[in-house]
């Protein structure tokens, strides 16, 4: 009977999983992902308080496992007394909305230059390619500081600074599949039965690019996000009293003797973030693309 | 040999040139009026401003500005602090022993743990050893470090208070700068406890600013030489009989060093952005310490000036590297 059953190849979607769902390092970053992703969205119905009120009987109450604290501040309170567990919550919003958007961004304006490095070559592509290596020969951080001494700090001029910082990567690999590519017999069939510039550019090129760009993709959500927070740190972010994980750890800096959770809590939350992102990352690289793996 | 260095050398030049663009139209996009920036002067008389913007060259067609910009970079004029009206090649040539010792003692914690700890982790393939260590290759890949920094002053500094929490040296000892690095300016002077002194101020910031280049050096070697374990002359030495030591260390880490070595250069740009960072929090007098103060400052001159120098020092370490590599490898040389 086994003669019945038709062996079809496993859908795209199904092999990836499969080959994700090996990893069990990624599959845990994808669960923790999953998670802070709901906390994000449902910040306003997991927070005891208001991100921003102020309870100025409870400045720097420790959190509730620690000698002084209540269930009122599961996480203590800053330094004005505003609820840290709050704070932290809806924190997750604005450093998941920064690293996404700079992701999206960087990708869409990365695919478009990088596919018109690629298939118009000559001249465009001279002057895309030295403008993305200048923009790389500067350090990221010291960049994305000229850039937001211009635009001036803010939370929507952070996207804008660590977008600018990031691009280059999704150009030069799309530039970079995208030629390699173009040599191949599937794109010159595709060409022969007229297919105009965009089409060639976008069906028919772009999805066979899209591995690496995914990857990179993944792990660009988590740079952008440590990028964005060491901005807010340095007090060229989102400002304050935004809660920001970045920003909260720079006003949060002088009472690291007193209160060492305002310090530690705001991190950690970066640092789980990252790794989940990370981790995931990882996976998604091994099993997307082989080549890349690092047994 | 000689040719590739020069080809290497001379690509810089493009590179340097469209830097010193970049700055000099960063600057006219910051907002402000550069005389009211720079004199802090409003409602000044016609002439008086006519005065300063001819000092400036202002009143100069952009083009010629431009010249003049560069014509002054090949001299060595990178434009003059507001804040302290000195030549900013000065004051970057002052603080940058600074960036410069912590940013070596950083690579060297980095490379001293991480190449080590990258061997074994690949010769222990698939063990206990190989996964804690790529787990927490992970957790110090994916470190803001910032935070990083100040959990190592909670612990070290407030808790068990056996490092300095700033500065590079303790104010009870004073001698002239001859490096300009501290550790062996400490040791030049003959104070008891200078030399002590500075490398325990030094101790945190390196590691802080050292532990993404050790998580990226540990994780390349590990994989590199992972690949190299597979070649066919690894297989032949083991089959000569050469005992694993002579055969990882002499035959497979050698040319599993390659990858580790750009990787190394690589961590340049890391290291200065993250000199930014660690500076700030240990209050460490480099230049990226300075580079943000200048920007609290509005004093523009020395940030434009600031990171042309940076960016200069980062293109000229890639260089070095690329021509490290050749002298390591010499497919790369004899390429193209």
């Amino acid at each position: 009977m086994v003669d019945d059953v038709i062996l079809a190849p496993p859908s795209p979607a199904r092999a990836l999983w499969a080959d994700f769902a090996v990893n069990r390092g990624a599959v845990g970053g994808l669960v923790v992902l999953l998670t802070i992703l709901a906390i994000a969205a449902f910040a306003n119905l997991i927070a005891l308080h208001d991100p921003m009120e102020q309870f100025r009987e409870h400045v720097l109450q420790p959190p509730v496992w620690a000698a002084g604290g209540s269930w009122d501040f599961p996480l203590g309170t800053d330094d004005v007394g505003r609820d840290l567990m709050a704070r932290i919550v809806f924190g997750a919003r604005f450093s998941l909305f920064i690293g996404f958007s700079v992701v999206v961004v960087s990708l869409a304006v990365g695919v478009c230059l990088g596919l018109a490095s690629a298939f118009m070559g000559g001249l465009v592509d001279t002057a895309i390619s030295r403008v993305m290596d200048l923009i790389m020969s500067v350090p990221s951080l010291v960049l994305a500081i000229v850039v937001i001494a211009i635009i001036g700090p803010s939370l929507a001029n952070t996207i804008v600074a660590v977008t600018v910082v990031y691009m280059p990567r999704y150009v030069r690999i799309v530039r970079a599949t995208a030629q390699a590519e173009l040599a191949k017999d599937y794109v010159t069939a595709s060409r022969a039965a007229g297919s105009g510039a965009f089409r060639l550019a976008f069906v028919t090129v772009l999805p066979n690019c899209l591995a690496p760009l995914i990857v990179q993709a993944a792990l660009g959500v988590s740079d952008a996000i440590l990028e964005a927070a060491a901005l807010g740190f340095l007090g060229l972010g989102a400002q304050p009293p935004t809660p920001e994980w970045g920003a909260m750890l720079s006003s949060a800096r002088e009472f690291i003797q007193r209160a060492p959770h305002v310090v530690t809590l705001p991190g950690l939350a970066i640092l789980v973030t990252v790794v989940s992102i990370n981790l995931m990352g990882d996976g998604l690289r091994d099993a997307l693309d082989p080549k890349l793996k690092r047994s | 040999m000689l040719s590739f260095v020069l080809r290497r050398i001379a690509l810089t030049v493009p590179t340097l040139f469209a830097l010193s663009f970049l700055t000099f139209v960063a600057i006219r996009l910051v907002p402000g009026d550069p005389i009211e920036v720079r004199r802090g002067e409003r409602g000044i008389s016609p002439e008086r401003l006519e005065f300063f913007r001819h000092e400036l060259g202002l009143d100069q067609p952009v083009w010629k500005q431009f010249l003049d910009y560069v014509w002054g970079l090949l001299h060595g004029d990178f434009g003059v602090s507001i804040i302290s009206q000195d030549s900013v090649l000065k004051e970057f040539l002052t603080l940058f022993p600074a960036t410069l010792e912590l940013s070596l003692f950083a690579m060297a914690f980095a490379v001293i743990f991480g190449v080590p700890f990258g061997v074994l982790a690949a010769v222990r393939r698939g063990s206990v050893f190989d996964h804690g260590l790529m787990g927490i290759a992970l957790f110090g890949y994916s470190m803001p470090v910032f935070w990083w920094g100040l959990l190592l002053v909670l612990f070290f500094s407030v808790t068990l208070d056996l490092t300095p929490v700033s500065g590079r040296l303790d104010l009870i000892y004073y001698f002239e700068p001859v490096t300009g690095l501290m550790t062996i300016d400490s040791l030049l002077s003959d104070q008891d406890g200078a030399f002590k002194s500075a490398i325990l101020h030094l101790i945190l910031p390196a590691i802080v600013l050292g532990t993404i280049p050790l998580a990226a050096i540990a994780r390349m070697t590990r994989s590199s030489m992972l690949e190299v374990l597979e070649e066919d002359y690894v297989r032949t030495a083991r089959a000569k009989g050469l005992s694993p030591f002579r055969v990882i260390g002499l035959h497979a880490l050698r040319n599993a060093l390659i990858p580790v070595v750009t990787t190394i250069g690589l961590q340049g740009g890391t290291l200065l952005a993250g000199a930014v960072l660690t500076e700030t929090i240990f209050a460490w007098p480099g230049v990226g310490h300075w580079l943000i103060e200048s920007i609290f400052r509005r004093d523009y001159p020395a940030l434009q000036g600031g990171v042309l120098l940076i960016s200069t020092l980062l293109v000229l370490v890639n260089v070095a590297v690329d021509i490290l590599n050749a002298v390591i490898n010499p497919r790369i040389r004899h390429g193209r």
